[in-house]
């Protein structure tokens, strides 16, 4: 199933980030091939640093996460948010439903039959158009910011041209990753224990924590609450049977009944389409952020083990002036552990502010455009009332 | 005497076009007075309706039809504890209105009188333009314990002649109301009419209200009775017949009305109604009749299709009501989290934004639950009642099938009876042929009762099932339109919450 090219439209979760021409990225479509999704990435490109100006690469979603793994264990980003990967892509949902249909065409008439096959392509096409933004959004933050874009693995990543998979995690590595993750949630105590000598560090991690609590609790809601909104829609069409109840020769009545039938249709159509809208502007945008918040806790993690390594050195300089043995080495190692911390927390902090300003860009876009939808469906579903009159 | 020269009406004759007998009306008073008197055992007197019974048998002549029938009511529900609406009346001495008329041997007159008399109520129907309005309220709660019940305010404002008064009410508790219906069903239901089934009893609910629980679910469960109360009352005041009953009359104008515990489900009237009710399960099935009339398979297909399709859609119209108070609960939940965001987000106007959308969603759930509440009570009830009500008609028709089995079996025993005396011809025993003889005249006028009745009944069934349709057209029509209307009322208060929200959303800057 091939999905057509994603506008702008639909990068609603960050602002426009394709501001610098030099490096442009987007994911014009994608290939579902049973349980896998692959995405053509292409690049048009002004830098020399590239072979050709423009190319297209496929790519599957592991490559992503490779890519994204290797940008967090790279030392030298250790003072920067490393955007959140992308999540795996979920067709469990209308699959689940293309098997209930399989099941149940026996037992189908032919008309519900290809209503629920639209429905269901429907659904496909919009977890696909989800998940493509999704890829895109990923790679087009790392094309826009200074530091990143001109990383090794991601121009490796944009440009060759032969299956990345030799160099992706082996199962060995993906533990190594899982107990890394173990660590670091044990050391998020360690966060908020250390003393901060920074104000502005000090509000930020505050904030964060106690945001990202919030933010995680509203996602789960609003997940819910989208949920119900596409199970309701549901029942808005059994109410079609409703012609049937007519049974009469009374032509008036049967006309009541058949518009009253396409009225609902038409309902559900608008229901299907708020709920879906809803699920973009709101709901992405919470999940997005909450893993966008995640990333940037990470870096405050970073330089928190940075300040404890700091203080860690300290403390053998002060051992080692005590023995009075290897101080040269205490001193230089203190002296690293500095700098280290020094620019963590300079870039850091431009970091968290520039995530600041975006955060507030992407909430008050994505809700106008919510509450714009909001109007314009409520709008279309008053038109589809024109019925009372002919009663 | 117009209707000499009639044969009695062919069954297929649409009734609109049979005109009145109306000379049959100077001649009927005459002819009723009689009856009364013959009657055994039935004193008029010891009914509470006393005086008005008198001023009924004054007036119009259809009312002294209403009469009769009031004989009928003396006896079932307080002597003969209340049996199944079949054969039972019809089985006492009592007969219901078609004996009464049953001395006027082989007349039309017997169908055209009931017929045009019926004709003569929706004359006077129309002339009135119905106005009788009822409407049940004030659910106030008496007594205390098991022993407790809900009383009800029934209000009745009419300008119809045969009510006292014009603006009156009274209280009644639900057996009351369950009473009045058992009356009328004994009353009407196996002549054909197709009397409004009383809201359904409900253990559970009943039970919450009585224990005193002043929770959410109780007083829905108040306010549900209370909505099904009112339309059953309206249903059955809406039927011309069913509207000069002196029961009907007395339920609404009476202060006082002797407690109906046939009612209760424990009874033995409850129970005795269960096993007739187990009985009749048992011949329908039996009971195989050659439907000569095409219209009333037609019809009876129809109602059968038509009550699958209703369960249907009642089905799932409280389904769908389920969902959106599902929706609602979580549209609440997510209110209440947007508003913690909103609290914890450090820049102002982006903080402020989210606060409003929290109200917004809060205001949105409430929305949800009034919608939920207006596919319930409008649409959900009404599909319920017309669940019931299909019943009711369809117990009309069986009542018709059990018609024509009793005059076919009369049919059978009087040729049984025949055989047999013209076996005894050959004997020599003259005062047991006579016996035989008596017999079988006594089986003729049944015969013929049997094919009247039939015919009767037919006729009757014909008129209601007409009359049945018309109202579920125009009440489907006035729910649905309600229905739109609330619909297009939501979206329109969503636009308006949404618009408001917007510019809070664009100020963030």
């Amino acid at each position: 199933m091939l999905v057509p090219g994603s506008g702008s439209a639909l990068r609603s979760v960050s602002v426009d980030l394709n501001n610098d021409a030099s490096l442009v990225i987007d994911i014009p479509d994608a290939l579902c091939e049973r349980d896998m999704v692959k995405f053509t990435v292409h690049t048009k490109t002004t830098l020399s640093s590239f072979q050709k100006p423009d190319f297209s690469v496929p790519r599957q979603h592991e490559d992503f996460i490779w890519l994204h793994d290797t940008l967090v264990e790279t030392e030298e980003y250790a003072g920067l948010i490393i955007p959140p990967a992308p999540p795996k892509p979920d067709f469990e949902s209308p699959r689940e439903k293309m098997h209930k249909l399989g099941e149940g065409e026996a037992s189908m008439t032919k008309e519900e039959y290809a209503k629920m096959k639209q429905e269901l392509e429907a659904e496909y096409l919009a977890v696909f158009k989800k998940t493509v933004q999704v890829h895109e959004v990923f790679l087009q933050r790392l094309s826009s910011h200074p530091v990143l874009s001109k990383d090794r693995n991601f121009q490796i990543f944009l440009e060759y041209d032969q299956d990345l998979s030799v160099r992706r995690k082996n199962a060995k590595e993906m533990f190594g990753g899982f107990f890394k993750n173990m660590v670091k949630s044990a050391d998020e105590v360690l966060i908020s224990g250390i003393k901060e000598v920074d104000d502005f560090f000090e509000q930020e991690k505050t904030f964060l924590l106690d945001y990202f609590s919030k933010i995680k609790d509203s996602t789960a809601k609003a997940e819910k609450m989208t949920r119900s909104h596409k199970s309701r829609r549901g029942f808005l069409s059994k109410n079609a049977n409703l012609g049937s109840v007519c049974e009469l020769k009374n032509q008036k009545f049967e006309f009541l009944l058949e518009k009253l039938s396409d009225l609902f249709e038409k309902l559900r159509k608008v229901e299907g389409r708020v709920a879906s809208d809803q699920e973009l502007k709101l709901t992405e945008l919470l999940r997005y952020y909450m893993r966008d918040i995640q990333a940037a806790k990470d870096l405050l993690y970073r330089r928190a083990r940075a300040l404890a390594n700091y203080e860690n050195s300290n403390k053998a300089l002060d051992k080692a002036r005590l023995k009075s043995r290897d101080i040269p080495q205490a001193e230089e190692h203190q002296q690293q552990c500095l700098q280290k911390f020094d620019r963590l927390s300079e870039s850091a902090k431009k970091e968290l502010t520039s995530f600041k300003g975006r955060r507030v860009m992407a909430f008050k876009k994505n809700l106008v455009e919510m509450a714009e939808l909001e109007i314009k469906h409520a709008k279309v579903s008053l038109t589809a009332h024109p019925i009372k009159h002919t009663v | 005497m117009t209707d000499t020269a009639r044969e009695p009406p062919p069954l297929h004759t649409d009734f609109h076009e049979v005109e009145d007998g109306e000379d049959l009306f100077p001649e009927s008073p005459a002819a009723q007075q009689p009856q009364p008197a013959s009657l055994p055992a039935l004193d008029i007197s010891t009914n509470s309706n006393g005086p008005k019974q008198d001023s009924l048998m004054d007036d119009d002549p259809e009312d002294l039809f209403a009469g009769a029938t009031e004989e009928v009511s003396l006896d079932s529900p307080e002597r003969d504890v209340l049996l199944s609406d079949g054969p039972s009346p019809a089985i006492t001495p009592i007969t219901p209105p078609t004996s009464v008329i049953a001395p006027r041997i082989g007349h039309a007159h017997d169908d055209m009188f009931t017929h045009s008399s019926f004709d003569e109520i929706e004359e006077e129907e129309g002339g009135d333009s119905f106005d009788v309005h009822i409407s049940v309220s004030d659910p106030e709660k008496v007594g205390d314990g098991m022993n407790a019940y809900m009383a009800y305010k029934v209000s009745t404002k009419t300008s119809l002649s045969v009510f006292k008064q014009r603006d009156f009410s009274v209280k009644r508790r639900f057996s009351d109301f369950l009473g009045l219906h058992s009356k009328l069903a004994s009353k009407y239901l196996h002549i054909g009419y197709i009397v409004p089934p009383a809201p359904e009893k409900s253990i559970v609910g009943m039970t919450k209200v009585k224990v005193g629980k002043e929770d959410q679910s109780s007083n829905e469960f108040v306010e549900k009775r209370r909505s099904a109360l009112e339309r059953y009352l309206m249903r059955t005041v809406k039927h011309p017949i069913l509207l000069k009953d002196p029961d009907v009359l007395q339920f609404l104008e009476n202060s006082e009305l002797p407690r109906a515990v046939n009612t209760q489900a424990l009874s033995s009237a409850g129970i005795l109604r269960m096993v007739n009710k187990a009985a009749d399960a048992v011949n329908k099935m039996t009971i195989k009749m050659n439907e000569s009339d095409a219209w009333f398979e037609e019809k009876q297909q129809h109602f059968e299709n038509l009550d699958v399709q209703l369960r249907k859609l009642h089905a799932s119209v409280e389904s769908l009501v389920c969902h959106r108070k599902e929706l609602s609960v979580n549209t609440a939940q997510f209110a209440k989290s947007a508003a913690m965001l909103g609290n914890s987000e450090d820049h102002t106007a982006l903080s402020r934004a989210l606060s409003q959308l929290a109200e917004v969603e809060e205001k949105i759930d409430q929305l949800h639950q009034d919608q939920a509440n207006a596919d319930f009570y409008l649409f959900s009830e009404l599909l319920g009642d017309y669940v019931r009500l299909i019943t009711a008609v369809k117990g009309v028709f069986d009542h018709r099938i059990k018609t024509w089995q009793k005059w076919q079996d009369s049919q059978v025993l009087l040729l049984k009876k025949r055989e047999a005396e013209a076996k005894l011809q050959f004997t020599n025993k003259p005062d047991k042929l006579q016996q035989a003889k008596d017999e079988i005249k006594e089986l003729e006028g049944k015969v013929q009762q049997g094919e009247r009745d039939f015919e009767q009944i037919s006729k009757i069934i014909r008129k209601e099932v007409g009359r049945f349709e018309k109202e579920r057209v125009k009440d489907f029509k006035t729910i649905i339109v309600k229905y739109l209307e609330s619909l297009v009322q939501t979206q329109q208060q969503l636009i308006k919450y949404w618009e408001a929200f917007l510019p809070e959303a664009k100020a963030i800057s």
